[in-house]
């Protein structure tokens, strides 16, 4: 095996461990389009890390978690996070950050692999990053599992219950955007959500808690992966989008065989 | 109204002079009023009269903006909301949904089985939580409620689809459960037709305290009255609630002439 297929292994097995569970908190909350404006987001968040020369890693860490700011403060203000506050984030911080991209003469970058990703260019470097934030964003999200979950069932009941609100989401959305990070790297800004959403939709059938639907959606996910590179190596397609495509019909042969 | 050493007359928790006022609008006016051990205590209220805003202050969810809630402490709530939407997506079971409510490992499966018989849904412990009935869940959320051994419950009632018949099965056990847990309980009524005859105190809100005493003192006071009209104080149906009867679906709701 050449040895650039078994990095993008690797790494996208790892973003995809990590994409599990959190995309089964995701979905739970229904906040797929909220996923999506942070994802979207990343782009004005490498405008400025090129535009200023910042690690582009920590630049993206830092617009997404002052987008998710943005929003948990509107959230406790009252002002329902509505689909169009979010729809105004995600597409005006898109184009903004493809502006920037374009009009700075400094910057030339292949916009293409931001949107869609380059998995198969994948160094080793990345893939530590993977391992160390993947590994400590698990560490975290295990602390925070139970109170999470007491909140997704009833929120007021988690509150009674003495759950710490502001805290237990604000870590989540921490670990959120920490993941976003890394894993729009290997299928781009515009397909990340789906590697968070698809693997646990297609567990949510099947599992009979959710630690089992969070360890089905890694299985799902771990295996788009594996058949999106080797798709993408046998038909020369792009690797992000033939990941995707892969969770989708793993989603799709899911809801078939489960169909009541 | 409130006596110098609430405590000392076994007060669980107080509302003192408590205002709550959002964007400026008064949602609740210097409201006075305490729940006592064993005691019984039902809200009603038309539709917008701040029922679910006093039970969120009382419960801490809400800060009041003037007054203060004050409890003994400790003071264990169990809470049992009107109802419960499961997110579909979202596996777990009622044994789960159950033990959720205790962070110490000391649940012991006989004591969820005991409650879960005690209220009534003996046998759901394995179901998802997504497939239970409306009625089931009233009952499994009650037993949540149970299983932190409350000093106090406070029940919201569903505002819609209550049968009458489930309604006063569920107001025998309530009635059953302060003479076994010798707790206090706020029960918030959105159906003024029925009001269990156990109650202690029937308390009247109209964003302010309108009036309370007993289910038949009430009915008959002017402010009710006025506030329903002397139809809806005629349809105040009283629920009794007989001691020796067996426990089964068959409550009845007295309706007294006038």
């Amino acid at each position: 095996m050449e040895e650039f297929i078994l990095r993008a292994l690797i790494g996208g097995a790892g973003i995809a461990i990590v994409c599990g569970p959190l995309g089964c908190l995701v979905v739970w909350q229904r906040m797929t389009y909220f996923g999506a404006a942070l994802a979207h987001s990343a782009l004005l968040g490498i405008a400025l890390g090129l535009l200023f020369e910042l690690n582009l890693q920590v630049s993206i860490l830092g617009i997404c978690v002052a987008v998710s700011m943005i929003l948990l403060a509107m959230e406790k203000n009252d002002q329902v996070t509505s689909d169009s506050a979010l729809g105004i984030i995600a597409h005006g911080s898109l184009a903004i950050g493809i502006l920037v991209l374009t009009l700075v003469p400094s910057i030339r970058i292949d916009l293409m692999s931001y949107l869609f990703g380059d998995i198969l260019s994948i160094r080793w470097t990345d893939i530590y990053w993977i391992v160390i934030a993947g590994s400590g964003t698990l560490l975290i999200l295990v602390k925070i599992w139970k109170p999470l979950l007491s909140l997704i069932i009833h929120r007021d009941l988690a509150l009674v219950d003495g759950v710490k609100e502001s805290r237990v989401r604000l870590i989540f959305l921490i670990l959120l955007s920490i993941v976003i990070a890394i894993s729009m790297q290997i299928v781009g800004i515009l397909l990340v959500v789906s590697l968070l959403i698809i693997p646990a939709a297609s567990a949510s059938r099947w599992a009979a808690s959710p630690e089992q639907m969070a360890g089905y959606a890694i299985l799902c996910g771990v295996t788009a992966v594996g058949s999106g590179i080797f798709l993408s190596f046998l038909w020369d397609t792009p690797a992000g989008p033939s990941i995707v495509a892969a969770a989708t019909l793993i989603y799709l042969l899911s809801a078939a065989l489960t169909r009541r | 109204m409130i006596p110098a050493d609430p405590f000392q007359t076994r007060a669980l928790l107080c509302l003192d002079n408590v205002t709550v006022e959002r964007n400026g609008e008064k949602h609740l006016d210097r409201i006075n009023l305490c729940i006592n051990t064993g005691e019984i205590v039902t809200l009603v209220g038309p539709n917008g009269a701040g029922k679910s805003t006093l039970v969120k202050t009382a419960l801490g969810l809400l800060k009041p903006t003037q007054g203060q809630v004050i409890h003994s402490s400790p003071l264990t709530i169990g809470y049992v909301p009107q109802s419960l939407e499961l997110e579909e997506s979202m596996p777990v079971t009622v044994r789960r949904f159950l033990s959720a409510s205790q962070p110490l490992s000391d649940l012991k499966e006989k004591n969820l089985h005991k409650t879960l018989a005690l209220v009534g849904a003996p046998g759901l412990l394995d179901r998802p939580l997504r497939l239970v009935s409306g009625g089931e869940m009233r009952r499994i959320i009650l037993a949540r409620a149970l299983l932190k051994k409350p000093d106090m419950l406070i029940l919201d009632e569903p505002t819609s689809g209550v049968d009458v018949s489930g309604q006063a099965s569920l107001y025998a056990l309530i009635a059953d459960i302060r003479d076994e847990y010798h707790c206090g309980v706020l029960l918030v009524s959105h159906n003024l037709h029925i009001v269990m005859a156990a109650t202690d105190r029937v308390i009247c809100l109209n964003r302010h305290l309108c009036c309370s005493g007993t289910p038949e003192d009430v009915r008959a006071h002017p402010q009710f009255v006025s506030l329903f009209g002397q139809h809806g104080a005629d349809a105040l149906g009283i629920y009794r609630h007989d001691h020796d009867h067996e426990h089964n679906l068959s409550g009845e709701v007295c309706h007294e002439s006038h």
